[in-house]
């Protein structure tokens, strides 16, 4: 018998599988809808890791995203043809390795830019990651083989809702499990104080970096899913702004919180479409509706218990 | 009894400044030893050195043994060096129970990949050491407040509470750092009876550097004391009360 964390993972994939086989009847903006939802909780959890429970702070998700991104989009649009024959012609097999490699290439990418840079603390680790987020944005842009400024176009369109939940599901659980045991107590203990933590015989660099490479890993992973939703990959899409869309989810559902991140990503997603008819005054409102949140709820919107105020 | 830490002739400059210079001193096995000295004297220089955040800058420090060169803080921990801060390092936002559960970490066989897996051996070695943190903390009578933040805790159940997170870890030297500071009379009555239970229950020795006398003088086996970097005595607490130079530096201004 498995344990409970288990099942329920199980039993999300098994629902979201279910879910995915009558999605044609689902209305097609809708499901667009809910499937960025899906890449916004991996994205989000996996940000949370990074610098919710191990309080780093990064500010290079959306880079680590496009490298996952372009990764797996190039293996099934250019290699796709010759690769698919080897797989007896199934998708769901080709699909789920590319996204797999793209996340690794991401987390090789974590791996790079955390290993030297993780001495540096708080704002400076945030713009080291920031200017790593900007080269590879810059690099996408100027690569002809992946479209250049042009941008990659006719991915195929193989992200369904199986596999954004999957994915997310997936993602939650192996942050929860990391965190849930004695092993993992250790993040937070960094988080904490990192000095403490040393001389209590925690490596406090070994924490780190394992946080930012399982973090890139599923934002590369996330990368695919998106690639493969939208069907086009644009450079300019994983830029700074991006970055700062997956931190505020982060924020917004209290750093370190499994569910309020959870439900901030979906809130923070979902609040952009009925907002978009209002054209221009979109961004404003969304500024503002993040500006009031903030002041309002500094410890987070989905706190437990909603209405009691944050200890000093 | 062996000797447990060796500090040989070390020294240690911060630019021009000689913090700490020449000192020798051991701990043995199963020993109390106190280490005084005047404000700016270079005792908790000499703990950081210890522990590994400082390295010296010439001459040498075995714990055990074997030397400890250029060692990190958690490998010296994981070698059964553990420490207390000056100022209370506990991790705040964890809960008393957490704090310790973490400091037994090195103790652990489950790694990430268990944590993800969830098998029988992981829950198994999570049973076990929650069985081992509740146990500890029943020993200080710290099991009723498990789950409150550690920061929630008042001052004393801090300090008592960083000494037992440092236990967990299983040290065969424990390094106290003014564990007495901020205490009023009754609680260092009290602190000077836990430190000895401690040696006594875990059969640890223990390197204590504190400001209070009565604290040192009244538990400690033997006695280092520094003034200006430098060691100028050691001996029984009898003979450090006697020595004309310690009263000179220390005791002078303040029994005079």
């Amino acid at each position: 018998m498995p344990p409970k964390s288990q099942l329920w993972l199980l039993a999300t994939l098994v629902v979201a599988g279910i879910v995915s086989a009558f999605s044609g009847r689902i209305d097609p903006y809708f499901l667009d809808v809910t499937m960025g939802v899906g890449i916004a909780v991996t994205l989000a959890a996996s940000l949370n890791l990074i610098n919710g429970f191990t309080g780093q702070f990064s500010l290079g998700h959306a880079g680590f995203m496009a490298v996952g991104a372009y990764s797996s989009a190039v293996i099934t649009t250019n290699f796709g043809p010759k690769l698919l024959p080897l797989v007896g012609g199934q998708v769901w097999i080709l699909f789920p390795l590319s996204l797999v490699v793209g996340g690794l290439l991401a987390a090789l990418a974590g791996l790079a830019v955390g290993a030297p840079s993780l001495r540096l603390k708080g704002d400076y680790l945030a713009i080291v990651t920031l200017g790593f987020g900007e080269i590879i944005k810059v690099i996408f842009q100027n690569v002809d083989a992946v479209g250049g400024a042009r941008g990659l176009v006719g991915i195929p369109n193989y992200t369904n809702l199986f596999w954004t939940f999957g994915v997310a599901a997936v993602t939650v659980y192996v942050v929860w499990a990391l965190l849930n045991s004695t092993y993992g107590r250790g993040f937070l203990a960094v988080a904490d104080d990192e000095v403490a933590a040393e001389a209590m015989g925690l490596n406090p660099t070994r924490y780190k970096i394992t946080a930012f490479v399982v973090g890139s890993f599923f934002a590369g992973v996330a990368g695919g899913l998106y690639a493969h939703l939208k069907g086009y990959l644009n450079p300019g899409g994983f830029d700074f702004n991006k970055s700062i869309e997956i931190v505020v989810m982060v924020i917004l559902g209290g750093m370190g919180r499994h569910v309020g991140v959870i439900l901030a990503a979906i809130l923070l997603t979902a609040v952009q479409e009925p907002l978009r008819q209002l054209g221009d005054w979109r961004m404003i409102l969304y500024s503002l509706l993040l500006i009031v949140l903030m002041i309002t709820r500094p410890q987070g919107l989905f706190v437990w218990p909603l209405w009691k105020k944050k200890q000093a | 009894m062996s000797v447990l830490l060796q500090l040989d002739n070390v020294t240690i400059r911060f630019g021009g400044l000689t913090a700490v210079s020449e000192v020798s001193a051991t701990v043995n096995e199963h020993e109390l030893v106190g280490l005084i000295g005047p404000n700016g004297a270079g005792k908790t220089t000499v703990f950081n050195m210890v522990t590994g955040v400082y390295q010296p800058t010439s001459g040498g420090i075995a714990f055990a043994g074997k030397p400890t060169a250029s060692l990190k803080p958690f490998e010296l921990t994981e070698r059964g060096i553990a420490r207390t801060f000056q100022n209370i390092r506990l991790f705040p936002s964890l809960t008393v129970f957490d704090n310790v559960r973490v400091a037994f970490h090195l103790h652990l066989e489950h790694d990430a990949l268990h944590s993800l897996s969830r098998g029988p051996k992981f829950h198994r070695e999570e049973i076990a050491l929650r069985e081992r943190t509740r146990e500890l903390l029943s020993i200080f009578n710290l099991e009723r407040v498990q789950n409150e933040p550690a920061k929630s805790l008042p001052y004393g159940d801090q300090r008592r509470l960083e000494i037992i997170r440092a236990l967990a870890t299983q040290p065969k030297l424990l390094l106290l750092d003014e564990p007495a500071a901020g205490m009023n009379p009754a609680e260092k009555i009290e602190l000077m009876k836990l430190i000895q239970f401690i040696q006594e229950k875990f059969r640890l020795a223990i390197l204590l550097v504190e400001h209070d006398m009565k604290v040192v003088m009244g538990i400690c086996q033997r006695i280092h004391v520094l003034e200006y970097g430098r060691k100028i005595a050691e001996g029984t607490p009898a003979e450090i009360r006697a020595n004309p130079a310690v009263i000179a530096a220390y005791l002078g201004q303040e029994h005079a």
